[in-house]
């Protein structure tokens, strides 16, 4: 073997190391498993928000006047102490933050491991490798042009001619009500579902949350997560298209503003 | 009972780390099914040989499963299709009369190609160096059971310290990260009393120098398939976790 081995240096790092000692929460943030930590981490931040999301939105099932009600609820969360809305600016904020390195890290993740990794000519088979541990870097970036087109129609109102700002209930029957937008949440929908399926299970390992003794379950809290999450999230596509959620193109918040003013100067006269 | 069966096989060639590499098609007629995966390759070796052509080099050292040195990538699995074995324990019983069965080396930027299926795995080498001991005065063997260790702490640590080195946790991975192999070197002197001492320090130096040379594990569980030791998932699991302990405790030594 000697004579027929040409041996070369030892083969160069594929990662340069830090150029300088890094202050302390960042130094674990450089790191591969640091950054595995913070997207466990933001994980669960933005698993909670989905299912609290998905939950809260079964209140379009009531009617307008509910879901109206609930959006107020949210803003009004913490008034008792702070100003109106302070606390959901906050929950947004916080929401930002955990998108951004969650991205972030994904991002940086991606591009050591494809810097690492080397494609077999011949093919390779996958075992334990499952569809949606092999799609994450697709249906991350799906899920990520979902939110934002999701932001800017319902919203911002910048796709919907018929937006009314503050009526939920309209805006979602109205948009949800175009064939296109129906499918784009459903597919966007579907692969949400597929990323939590295996970014809930993964959670677990990259967070060192393991024992013998539980760990059979983990599988079943992803598949659980993934499909109530599934579920709750296609009903709203699907039952705007029936007409189970159907305004008729009235909004409420439009009506109350209306009819305001009369009521308003029949009991308290405008004074003089 | 023995049988002999013709394979065809799809060999990788490369003349060195720094020209390219093919694949090369051979015949492998007339092998005894008792014959494991490397003596198969010896004998078309030796074919080559007699007709005055360059032998396929791979490596292989004990040929009983326990040293490592040996790894191949066939049909695009790391160690052949039986689970829990290593390429020289592969028995070509395994296999059919006319297979086609390709062959490869480990691939990751890491794991140079130095010849045909002979890769550098010195990048393991580099973190076993960073930490993968402990520091003992050395003098006479102390009594044994000196040190009291749980039975259940026992078995798991000799559950990691079973891995063998061979690297088929990175050539499986679709990251090519090398986590199990960092992982079970981790936990197999972490759990134990006598890796107390340099648990942190460990943990820290090994995990940021398997960083240099491998990707990141996105948690596929390709490399408890394909180890030959069946080491599991749970050791990497464990080894995330010491190492944000370690990143906390050694700022303070460091303070």
């Amino acid at each position: 073997m000697a004579q027929t081995i040409t041996r070369v240096s030892t083969p160069p790092p594929v990662r340069a190391a830090a150029k300088f000692r890094l202050p302390w929460p960042l130094s674990i943030y450089h790191t591969a498993v640091g950054k595995k930590w913070v997207m466990g981490l933001t994980g669960v931040a933005l698993l909670g928000f989905v299912l609290v999301h998905m939950t809260g939105n079964l209140h379009l099932y009531e009617g307008p006047q509910e879901v109206h009600e609930y959006a107020e609820t949210l803003r009004n969360l913490g008034t008792d102490v702070i100003p109106r809305t302070w606390v959901l600016w906050g929950l947004r904020i916080g929401l930002i933050a955990a998108f951004g390195l969650h991205i972030h890290s994904a991002y940086s993740l991606s591009r050591m491991s494809m810097v690492a990794d080397q494609r077999y000519v011949g093919g390779r088979n996958y075992i334990a490798a499952n569809f949606a541990s092999r799609t994450m870097r697709w249906t991350g970036p799906i899920v990520g042009l979902y939110l934002f087109y999701h932001l800017a129609d319902l919203t911002w109102g910048w796709f919907n001619p018929d937006f009314v700002r503050g009526d939920p209930y309209h805006n979602v029957a109205e948009s949800l009500s175009s064939i296109p937008v129906a499918i784009f949440y459903i597919v966007a929908n579907i692969a949400l579902s597929i990323h939590i399926f295996h970014g809930a299970w993964s959670m677990f390992q990259s967070l060192g949350v393991n024992s013998p003794r539980y760990n059979h379950l983990r599988r079943y809290v992803a598949g659980g997560l993934a499909s109530v999450i599934l579920i709750g999230n296609l009903s709203f596509p699907i039952f705007v298209q029936v007409g189970v959620i159907d305004d008729e193109g009235r909004s409420f918040v439009e009506q109350m503003e209306h009819s305001e003013p009369h009521a308003s100067s029949a009991e308290n006269p405008v004074q003089p | 009972m023995s049988a002999r069966i013709n394979l065809t096989l799809k060999v990788w060639r490369q003349a060195g780390p720094d020209t390219e590499g093919a694949f090369v098609v051979y015949e492998a007629t007339d092998i005894s099914t008792d014959a494991s995966f490397l003596e198969m390759l010896d004998i078309v070796n030796e074919r080559l040989i007699d007709a005055g052509e360059e032998p396929i080099v791979f490596e292989s050292d004990c040929r009983e499963g326990i040293c490592g040195t040996c790894g191949l990538m066939i049909n695009g699995r790391a160690h052949g299709p039986q689970k829990g074995t290593a390429t020289c324990q592969l028995h070509i019983r395994s296999f059919n009369d006319g297979d086609h069965i390709t062959i490869e080396p480990w691939r990751a930027s890491s794991f140079p190609v130095l010849r045909d299926l002979a890769v550098d795995r010195r990048a393991l080498d580099a973190i076993i160096s960073a930490g993968g001991y402990i520091t003992v005065n050395t003098g006479s063997a102390p009594d044994a059971n000196l040190i009291p260790v749980p039975k259940e702490t026992a078995e798991t640590a000799f559950d990691a310290a079973a891995c063998i080195g061979c690297g088929a946790c990175v050539a499986a991975c679709p990251n090519s990260a090398a986590q199990l192999f960092t992982a079970a070197k981790l936990q197999h002197l972490n759990l134990l009393p006598q890796g107390q001492a340099e648990r942190w320090e460990r943990t820290e130096a090994m995990v940021e120098t398997m960083e240099a040379f491998f990707g990141s594990c996105t948690n596929h569980g390709e490399c408890e398939e394909a180890c030959p030791k069946e080491i599991p998932i749970d050791f990497i699991a464990w080894a995330n976790r010491d190492y944000i302990k370690a990143k906390v405790k050694n700022r303070k030594l460091a303070g």
